[in-house]
């Protein structure tokens, strides 16, 4: 009888009020747990349902499963050796994290980066946003029941991760941006490979559309649930296509243009609706104008260095290491002890596949961040799941989040 | 288009502790017990317009006093600008009120900000641990609470090592 007496929950109803409704603790409505192993939660998340029916009444995200203390990490590591953390956060979006955190520490010491990796950064960036909406759509159509959309989006994902592994060595965790510019220059054979990818990828996206646009079934999942308005989307913090999906027409690249976005031309699609159906359109288009900048970076490709030649912050050339002392002594300083930008602080936002990804750094004037915080879209948006997914059906939950596009590595850090 | 930095010290002079400007972001330092109404009028005085709260973030100045401070990122979407207000406090009982009634956005920034710094937002509506468990003890972003770290392994001292491991043996 002991053992059993253990299983029963020990927890006090006590705890739920506030959660959920008071209906909830008359018994009601049932409170029903989902996840955190459950397929369609992308990774870990748990939510707590209250459910009128099939009716959602209340749903109380529960997130911190993945939190790997990556904030707390970076303070401990040099500048540099801290980039290795910033891929691990949202796993679909590697070279977007190492981005954000490139600029805000080339911003706080006023660091320059030359033309042609600025070019390269949004060259992979715009890579790495189709490679995080095609595993997206696979996932969200998997989700939805549409099963074979998953095997496609992958099979064209493993090019774009090819093509990662060429520049970087990974397919995944690249680390390729670096504060001044680039790891290295990029190989010989980027350029035919990125071109082969051009000229493959549109009649794919097309195969998509094909399979799902007009789709009957794909129509009754997505259209008409999880309706955002642009009022609560904006209240709520709600950015990318999410913001866009309720008709906001703000995309980062545009209002506040970095690592010279402003030279390149690609439209911002917009949804009217703002339910599930918009928000996948949307992505879709995105693709489509990712491979617009990608082949004008391609063709306008400026020549010259890939780094920054501040040797305060650069390390140098290998091969400068057997003719210059001066160069010897950077190396030196630079590997052992790290460079000391400035005391201030600065806060950097960048467009990522999901949203503003936002960097607030903190130096004291040593050579370890006093503080880096991350602001991360995925966090914000699942804070706005509760709203998104009211009054809608136990069904209609998974394309919702699924809409989102969150990814846990992202929210719990 | 107002100057964000000439509207709030004329509208709050006693709450507007100091303004700091690096690299073309301003700063504007709040006092504590001010914080929600500042963001109000941020958010609804004509010609400023910061209708969007980016971020909340928690950071500890450990060993100086005033110890704690809570940066608070704005952005105008109608003006296309950034603004950070800043507001610091105490090491002791570090408490400030919620800015959710204004930024519905805050909501779980600051839970993260409560769960990994202690800091307490009095009227919040849900305020609990959101990434750390729900009985852990302490606050992992101070800078008093230690990092853990795990001595590497070599053939020489393996059997060293491994006997100071933490995890369960039979």
């Amino acid at each position: 009888m002991s053992g059993l007496q253990d299983s029963v929950w020990a927890g006090d109803i006590q705890q739920l009020k506030g959660l959920v409704s008071e209906r909830a603790l008359s018994g009601e409505t049932v409170v029903l747990n989902m996840g955190p192993q459950h397929p369609s939660t992308h990774g870990v998340l748990r939510l707590m349902l209250e459910l009128d029916g099939e009716e959602i009444v209340s749903c109380v995200p529960d997130i911190g499963y993945l939190h790997t203390g990556i904030e707390k990490n970076m303070e401990a590591k040099r500048y540099e050796q801290a980039i290795t953390m910033t891929d691990r956060m949202d796993y679909l979006n590697p070279l977007g994290n190492n981005l954000v955190y490139c600029l805000a520490i080339e911003k706080i010491i006023d660091l320059d980066v030359p033309p042609r990796a600025q070019y390269l950064r949004v060259l992979l960036a715009e890579l790495t946003r189709i490679n995080s909406h095609l595993v997206w759509l696979g996932t969200h159509a998997l989700d939805i029941g549409a099963m074979s959309m998953f095997l496609y989006c992958f099979r064209e994902r493993e090019k774009i991760l090819d093509i990662f592994e060429m520049v970087s060595g990974q397919r995944m965790m690249s680390t390729y941006f670096r504060p001044g510019g680039l790891w290295r220059d990029v190989p010989e054979d980027f350029e035919p490979a990125v071109r082969d990818f051009i000229s493959y990828f549109p009649a794919r996206i097309d195969d998509y559309e094909r399979l799902l646009t007009d789709n009957p079934l794909w129509l009754d999942r997505t259209q008409g649930i999880g309706f955002l308005s642009a009022q609560d989307a904006i209240a709520l913090g709600c950015t990318g296509p999410t913001l866009r999906g309720s008709g906001v027409n703000w995309d980062i690249r545009k209002a506040i243009p970095y690592s010279s976005y402003e030279h390149f031309e690609f439209d911002v699609p917009l949804g009217q609706h703002g339910d599930v159906y918009d928000r996948y359109l949307i992505r879709v288009e995105e693709m489509r104008q990712s491979l617009r900048i990608v082949q004008q970076a391609l063709d306008n490709l400026p020549g010259g260095p890939v780094r920054s030649n501040n040797r305060k912050y650069v390390p140098p050339p290998r091969s400068e290491l057997g003719t210059s002392m001066e160069a010897v002594i950077h190396h030196f300083k630079l590997w052992t002890e790290g460079f000391r930008p400035p005391k201030g602080e600065v806060y950097v936002r960048v467009e990522s596949p999901r949203g503003e990804l936002g960097c607030y750094l903190i130096s004291d004037g040593s050579p370890k961040p006093w503080r880096v915080h991350f602001r991360t879209p995925s966090f914000i948006h699942l804070s706005a799941l509760p709203h998104m997914s009211k009054g809608y059906l136990i069904a209609d939950l998974v394309g919702i989040i699924g809409t989102v596009d969150i990814v846990l590595g992202d929210a719990d850090r | 288009m107002l100057d964000p930095v000439e509207s709030l010290t004329s509208a709050f002079p006693q709450a507007v502790e100091d303004t700091q400007e690096f690299r073309g972001e301003i700063t504007v330092i709040v006092a504590a017990d001010s914080i929600v109404e500042v963001c109000r009028y941020c958010r609804d005085t004509k010609g400023l317009e910061y209708n969007f709260l980016s971020d909340v973030a928690g950071v500890d100045y450990y060993p100086q006093e005033p110890r704690f401070a809570v940066s608070y990122h704005l952005y105008s979407m109608v003006h296309n600008r950034s603004l950070r207000l800043k507001v610091y406090l105490p090491g002791d009982d570090p408490a400030l009120p919620s800015v959710t009634g204004v930024f519905p956005a805050a909501n779980w920034s600051e839970r993260e900000v409560y769960d990994l710094f202690g800091v307490v937002f009095t009227g919040h509506p849900d305020l609990r641990r959101i990434l750390m468990p729900d009985g852990w003890d302490g606050h992992p972003l101070r800078k008093d609470y230690p990092l853990g770290y795990e001595t590497v392994q070599f053939s020489f001292n393996f059997d060293e090592v491994d006997r100071h491991k933490p995890y369960a043996r039979e």
